[in-house]
């Protein structure tokens, strides 16, 4: 490759784009680059051009455009089976007719590797998933977790350098997936493999990678590593998707680019403090998103010249370790806060008038 | 629910012994399902079972000859036919009677054409020989007419043989005559044998009673009106050359005493049957008309069955036909071989189109669909003829590999009334048998699987060899008993395109059914048939395993 500032990402998107009928991308212009070791998860609503990028880096899918490489060699034309990646999917397509010993000896065999050889690293593969004793069973005697274990063993066996993983803890319930999403990290942090991940649940985004690559729309909306993505959204589809949010609408009246804030007038005609991100000139219609647990009841909290607005609780609901109340703020009566369980938070009650207010940071003007 | 503290049975809460009730509940549930299914099982019982085993059973059942030739039967039995005599006068006796009565019956053309699929020549013997039995009979009529008249009236004879005590004789005949016509012959008939003349003229009485039997009730005759048939004269002439009858005459003082006296010295014809027989047909004469009736006089043969593969059975035993006579066993084979090669090329050709199915986008698969179901919804015999149309040497295959240049046009090839034309026209017919088994698997079957392969290191051949095929076996297994088992019975096809050497077993049994008329080897060929497929499923079963089959799902 003649561009050698390049030679340090390990997968490389650039200005790639895929079509399936010829009129619409589904993704458009996507430029990504990885480097080793990292853990990447490609996070986005369905239809978002995620698993299109991952079966295009597979090699299921051809790119129409651009090229995609791999350290540092374009592999827009080499299938899939000579790519050598390991690959773990939503069912895990274990080989119903074949043991879990044989299913993971498939990708040795089929490289010819001898027979002691093979038994050796299926052994190893199948005790590093802790699957030791289940060499002999089939994938139906297996529970979703057993098999999603294999599914891993299988995609690692053959000591790939990058693995791609298409949403494969969808099938678990919520305990297992918690416990099976430690032990993936846990695992390609440890072999130090390249990992791509694609989720469209973001509490697994954000918990198991070193970076996250929001899609939306056949783009990437922000790749950012996890909080910064949660405290920093660039885009008000980030801060929608990513967890909860508050958003107000209004119009830009005051750009301070020295101290980085910005005065908005909602729609209602309150004004309130925030940092601009993506506006530029007074006038612009911009959202402002706040996130519920960053709304403050307590003046002493802010800055003396704060604005504050007044807010009415609509509806209290206790949830153990906080409580969660649902405010009518500046005409809008989905504005939610999230405040500690904590002996001096005082529980409010519907009906009840209060003053809320955040730090400037905490409130971002994004596009409209 | 009270009862868990005391020793006795759980009772329940009407205080009845819960397993009785539990069985009330549940004898409930089974009546009502079985009311459900009742429909389909007294149809299936009706249509499907009854004929089966009616099949089965006229595939050994024989006893047509018996029925016809009840006196000849047991007769012959005494006939050792290793020697080279030929039977007794005891046995042309009999066969004249049971003749006799046969052909007033009509049934003796019946027995010829059983006893012919043994041997040939037997119908038209028994055909001729039966309608001149009359002529026999006559010799002695005429004889006795001539020495006292009085045995030309009906009246007369009535009166000597009509008495009392001879219920055993009247019941014996009358159940020969059912055996024979197959028919209820009970109605009364206003004449008993008497049983002095049993004792005196056993032979006369016998003949008496049947002709009086067949006089009433077949023909709707008083029997004191009429005069006896050739038999009865023929019967008494036998009766009187017994030499024990002269004695017993002479003390005999019953009706008719006088003019039996007379006839009794009168001189009459010295005929014997034996010769009779002979004039009529010197076939009469020969050992293997009689080896025939022997071998094939119990009431059940395997006859049928030897025959379906090729033996026959004769009085040293079974041994296989002469092999210019040889014909099932070969067909069987062929039957088979050409059963296996259609499910062979239906796999060959529905394999790739069943995958392009399960894996070709909805819309175009499901144009695909009808293309494959528009055979399913044209008349079988329509394609079958079309086929008729495209294979025959001047047909639309021969016209353009000829116009190809392909094929010469004095060498065209012979595609149809060979085994050529039967595979290909059953390959066609039956692939959608194959086709949407294999479908209907293919199509649980994830693409995610041959990805994973691939994305394993597999390639594209090894994945689907490894991966994609042995997932699709059960289909194939599906397909392949639908169309073999199908193929192995086909009909129709076989018969249009197959010419001779094209023709299944099937033919042959339907031959047999509608031209031969033997249906006992038609029952025998298909019981064959059954057996065999029943044992190529268990096979199947056996190394398969039929829960590795399936239709879908």
């Amino acid at each position: 490759m003649a561009d050698t500032k390049q030679n340090d990402s390990f997968v490389e998107f650039e200005r790639v784009q895929k079509s399936y009928d010829g009129e619409t991308l589904v993704v458009k212009d996507l430029n990504l680059q990885m480097p080793k070791g990292e853990f990447l998860t490609m996070l986005g609503p369905s239809g978002s051009g995620k698993t299109t990028c991952l079966m295009m880096l597979a090699g299921f899918e051809t790119a129409t455009h651009g090229d995609i490489r791999l350290d540092g060699k374009s592999i827009n034309d080499i299938p899939p089976h000579k790519r050598g990646i390991g690959m773990v999917f939503q069912n895990y397509a274990l080989f119903p007719h074949m043991t879990i010993a044989e299913n993971l000896a498939f990708p040795l065999e089929v490289r010819k590797m001898g027979k002691s050889e093979r038994e050796q690293k299926v052994k190893r593969a199948l005790d590093m998933v802790e699957m030791g004793a289940f060499g002999n069973r089939r994938p139906a005697q297996l529970s979703g977790g057993q098999q999603q274990r294999v599914a891993l063993a299988r995609a690692l066996v053959f000591e790939p350098e990058l693995v791609l993983m298409d949403e494969p803890l969808g099938a678990l319930d919520k305990q297992l997936r918690e416990k099976m999403q430690f032990e993936i990290t846990d695992l390609a942090h440890n072999l130090g493999i390249t990992t791509v991940y694609v989720t469209h649940d973001q509490t697994e985004a954000l918990t198991m990678s070193d970076r996250v690559a929001v899609f939306d729309d056949g783009r990437i909306q922000q790749l950012a590593p996890p909080d910064e993505l949660y405290e920093q959204p660039q885009n008000s589809f980030v801060a929608q998707f990513i967890g909860e949010n508050n958003t107000l609408s209004g119009k830009v009246t005051k750009i301070d680019n020295a101290k980085n804030t910005c005065v908005v007038q909602l729609d209602s005609g309150e004004e309130i403090d925030a940092v601009p991100v993506n506006v530029n000139a007074v006038g612009e219609r911009t959202t402002v998103s706040i996130r519920p647990e960053r709304v403050e009841t307590n003046k002493e909290r802010l800055s003396p010249d704060a604005h504050t607005l007044k807010a009415e609780v609509l509806e209290f609901i206790y949830m153990g370790d906080i409580f969660r109340t649902r405010l009518r703020v500046a005409g809008s009566t989905e504005f939610v806060m999230k405040t500690r369980n904590a002996p001096d938070q005082p529980r409010l009650r519907p009906g009840e008038q209060i003053e809320i207010g955040w730090l400037p940071e905490d409130c971002r003007a994004l596009d409209a | 629910m009270s009862d868990t503290t005391g020793s006795g049975p759980m009772l329940a809460a009407d205080g009845r012994p819960l397993k009785e009730s539990l069985g009330r509940a549940l004898r409930r549930q089974k009546l009502r399902a079985l009311a459900l299914i009742a429909p389909l099982l007294f149809f299936v019982l009706l249509t499907f079972v009854i004929p089966i085993v009616s099949m089965l059973i006229r595939s050994v059942d024989n006893k047509i000859v018996e029925n016809t030739l009840p006196g000849t039967v047991p007769a012959l039995a005494a006939w050792d036919s290793t020697t080279q005599d030929l039977p007794s006068e005891d046995v042309y006796q009999n066969m004249f009677f049971d003749l006799f009565n046969a052909s007033e019956a009509r049934r003796h053309t019946r027995l010829g054409s059983r006893l012919n699929y043994e041997t040939t020549g037997l119908a038209s013997l028994f055909r001729t020989s039966g309608r001149n039995m009359d002529s026999i009979g006559e010799v002695f009529q005429d004889a006795i007419e001539d020495v006292d008249p009085r045995f030309e009236e009906g009246a007369f004879w009535f009166e000597m043989m009509n008495g009392a005590g001879g219920d055993a004789m009247l019941e014996m005949r009358r159940a020969r005559w059912e055996n024979l016509t197959e028919q209820d012959m009970s109605a009364d008939i206003g004449f008993m044998p008497s049983q002095a003349i049993i004792e005196i003229l056993p032979t006369t009485a016998a003949a008496y009673t049947d002709w009086a039997i067949w006089t009433v009730i077949d023909e709707e005759e008083v029997v004191s009106e009429e005069d006896p048939w050739e038999a009865v004269y023929a019967a008494l002439a036998i009766d009187l050359r017994n030499p024990a009858t002269g004695p017993a005459l002479a003390a005999y003082k019953g009706p008719g005493a006088e003019a039996l006296q007379t006839l009794a010295a009168a001189d009459l014809p010295d005929l014997t049957f034996a010769q009779a027989f002979l004039d009529l047909d010197e076939d009469w004469a020969d050992k293997e008309v009689w080896e025939t009736i022997v071998v094939y006089s119990p009431n059940y043969t395997a006859g049928y069955f030897l025959n379906a593969v090729d033996a026959q059975l004769t009085p040293e035993g079974v041994s296989m036909r002469p092999d210019n006579q040889q014909l099932y066993i070969q067909l069987f084979i062929r039957t088979l071989q050409m059963s296996l090669i259609i499910t062979g090329s239906c796999i060959l050709l529905g394999y790739p189109i069943a995958w392009l199915l399960a894996n070709l986008p909805v819309r175009t698969a499901n144009v695909l669909m009808i293309l494959v179901l528009l055979p399913f919804w044209t008349s079988l015999l329509v394609r079958t003829s079309a086929w008729k149309v495209l294979l025959q040497q001047q047909g639309v295959i021969n016209e353009i590999l000829v116009w190809l240049g392909f094929v010469d046009d004095a060498n065209r090839l012979i595609l149809m009334n060979n085994s050529t034309g039967t595979i290909i026209a059953m390959t066609h017919i039956l692939l959608p048998f194959m086709i949407l088994p294999l479908y209907s698997v293919m199509k649980t079957i994830p693409p995610s699987y041959l990805r994973a392969a691939k994305s394993l290191g597999a390639t594209n051949w090894t994945a689907f060899w490894r991966v994609y095929f042995p997932q699709s076996v059960p289909g194939i297994g599906a397909g392949s008993i639908l169309v073999f088992i199908l193929a192995i019975g086909y009909y129709i096809t076989p018969e249009i395109v197959g010419g001779t050497d094209g023709v299944f077993i099937s033919n042959r049994i339907a031959y047999h059914i509608s031209s031969s008329l033997n249906w006992g080897l038609a029952a025998a060929l298909g019981t064959i048939l059954l057996v065999l497929v029943m044992a190529l499923y268990w096979c199947y079963d056996r190394i398969v395993g039929i829960d590795n089959v399936k239709l879908g799902g």
